[in-house]
């Protein structure tokens, strides 16, 4: 059989042609600021190398309080190649939280989650949350002393939550505290619960987009605009973004082999928590936030308000497209740009002194 | 669903009969499974050993200005030998976020290495963002065992 009979044969079942003729007429906004547009398809890509490694590390790792710190110390230094795929796996990890952040970021000043794209938006934000979950499950996972700290910090905090919050403590710890119970449940979570929603959203916001294409330039009401120029994404936009794959694989390989993952030591309930310790880095800027506030607030545990007012601005960042309704008029009010900025000041800050100036 | 319920096949009354009871059927058996799974998902109690002492350590173990984390059931507990040589014991857990703290000889305070917390000697909080004491806990020397024990 011949490819073009091969080709035909699907064609007559699968109307792949019209798939074809889709993507052929599919172009982008060439604009001032279009290099921006790469960084959702690199946290994509990113995506794909956690599915891959994450499946191969499944083939070794062992989900108990008893098993699991050998089986990865087994993988890292045992396995042919294992260093590699799990030290691919905490780095690719890292560098997609940090593309997410760059590509929500550059949306939110280029004002693309102006009408209609406020549920592209809003589905990227619910993806960045559950990235975050992705992290937080994963790390207690190789099951050593700053994971088993930051889970039961991490834990402690969903106790807050008005209402629910004990439900949800116990939910994800298991029984009363971090224990190997945690830890299996975690596994749990990070290989079937999440993996399963992630994906069906994540195939929800790239059908918005190519329902509607990429957003286009955000032009201020009044100034004369040109006619948007366009580049097919076949084969130019596409090229390009794997270029930068082909540079984001490098990047991801050359920190992976020169900074090997650490696994650390392994859990002792009965050890305090070490000095130094501290979350992953994208959970830092909370985390060193609420070393600051006093145990009470008028009243009120700090805790409890450092979390309020966490859950305050993520509830901001998601419903920016119902309230920004000057973007939609092409006006740039300054309340949402120096919001973004200050957000960003905030983390960068926050981060910052986590690792510089920790106490 | 009017359209139908004019076609003929029944009364509307009789539609909306159904339908009602359709509704509230799926509505129970969603209830039904959503109750079991959420209590499915809380683990049952496991009993607690009851346990109201435990030998925490000699006393010739521990210099004056020292302290040590000691188990107290499955939970982890702080011994605490002050400067002036008295023995103290607390629920290791801080009550900001539930690491687990330890004795800084160089403060002479009880520390928490997660959120910089700071207890003095009594288990008071006394700077960070603990919100509230360490749970105290009776010591007392028998020999040279500690025995630590639960309030009264």
């Amino acid at each position: 059989m011949t490819w073009q009979a091969l080709y035909d044969w699907l064609d007559a079942r699968l109307q792949i042609g019209k798939l074809i003729e889709f993507a052929r007429h599919k172009q982008v906004p060439v604009t001032r600021h279009f290099y921006w547009y790469y960084l959702g398809g690199i946290t994509l890509f990113l995506f794909a190398i956690q599915v891959a490694s994450g499946i191969l590390l499944l083939l070794y790792y062992k989900p108990t309080a008893e098993t699991a710190f050998e089986s990865v110390q087994f993988i890292v230094t045992k396995v042919p190649f294992g260093w590699l795929v799990r030290s691919t796996h905490s780095w690719a990890a890292n560098l997609m939280i940090f593309t997410a952040f760059l590509h929500l970021f550059s949306v939110f000043f280029l004002k693309a989650y102006r009408p209609p794209r406020e549920l592209t938006w809003v589905s990227g934000m619910l993806l960045l949350f559950l990235a975050m979950g992705f992290g937080f499950s994963g790390y207690l996972l190789p099951w050593n002393e700053l994971a088993y700290f930051a889970t039961k910090v991490g834990s402690d905090i969903a106790g807050a939550v008005p209402l629910v919050g004990g439900f949800l403590k116990t939910f994800l710890r298991g029984g009363e505290d971090v224990t190997g119970a945690t830890l299996t449940r975690f596994f749990g979570i990070h290989v079937a619960v999440l993996p399963m929603i992630f994906t069906t959203l994540l195939l929800g916001h790239l059908l918005l987009i190519q329902r509607q294409g990429m957003s286009p330039p955000f032009i201020p009401a009044g100034r004369p605009s040109a006619p948007p120029r366009e580049m097919p994404f076949l084969p130019n936009f596409f090229l390009r973004e794997a270029v930068l794959w082909a540079g984001t694989l490098a990047v991801l390989l050359y920190l992976s082999i020169f900074f090997p993952w650490e696994l650390g030591v392994k859990v002792d309930p009965f050890a305090p928590a070490p000095a130094g310790i501290r979350p992953e880095w994208f959970f830092t800027f909370m985390s060193q936030s609420l070393k600051y506030i006093p145990g009470k607030v008028l009243g009120m545990d700090g805790e409890v308000l450092g979390i309020l007012a966490f859950n305050a601005g993520a509830a901001f960042l998601v419903l920016v497209p119902f309230l920004d309704r000057w973007a939609a008029r092409g006006r740039r009010h300054p309340f949402f740009t120096w919001a973004g900025i200050g957000i960003i000041v905030f983390m960068l800050t926050m981060i910052t002194l986590a690792y510089v100036k920790p106490y | 669903m009017e359209g139908h319920g004019s076609q003929g096949s029944g009364a509307p009354g009789r539609r909306g009969f159904i339908e009602v009871l359709l509704g509230g059927g799926l509505l129970g058996l969603l209830g039904a499974m959503l109750y079991s799974v959420g209590r499915f998902v809380i683990p049952p109690k496991v009993a607690d050993a009851g346990l109201s002492s435990v030998v925490a350590g000699k006393v010739k173990d521990f210099g004056s200005n020292s302290g040590k984390i000691f188990r107290f059931g499955n939970r982890p507990g702080i011994l605490v030998r002050t400067p002036s040589g008295d023995f103290r014991a607390f629920s290791a857990v801080c009550t900001h976020l539930n690491c687990t703290v330890q004795y800084r000889s160089d403060l002479e305070k009880i520390w928490c290495a997660c959120h910089n917390g700071t207890f003095d000697l009594y288990g008071k909080n006394v700077s960070g963002p603990p919100p509230r004491p360490l749970d105290a806990f009776d010591t007392a020397v028998r020999g040279d065992d500690i025995i630590v024990s639960r309030k009264a």
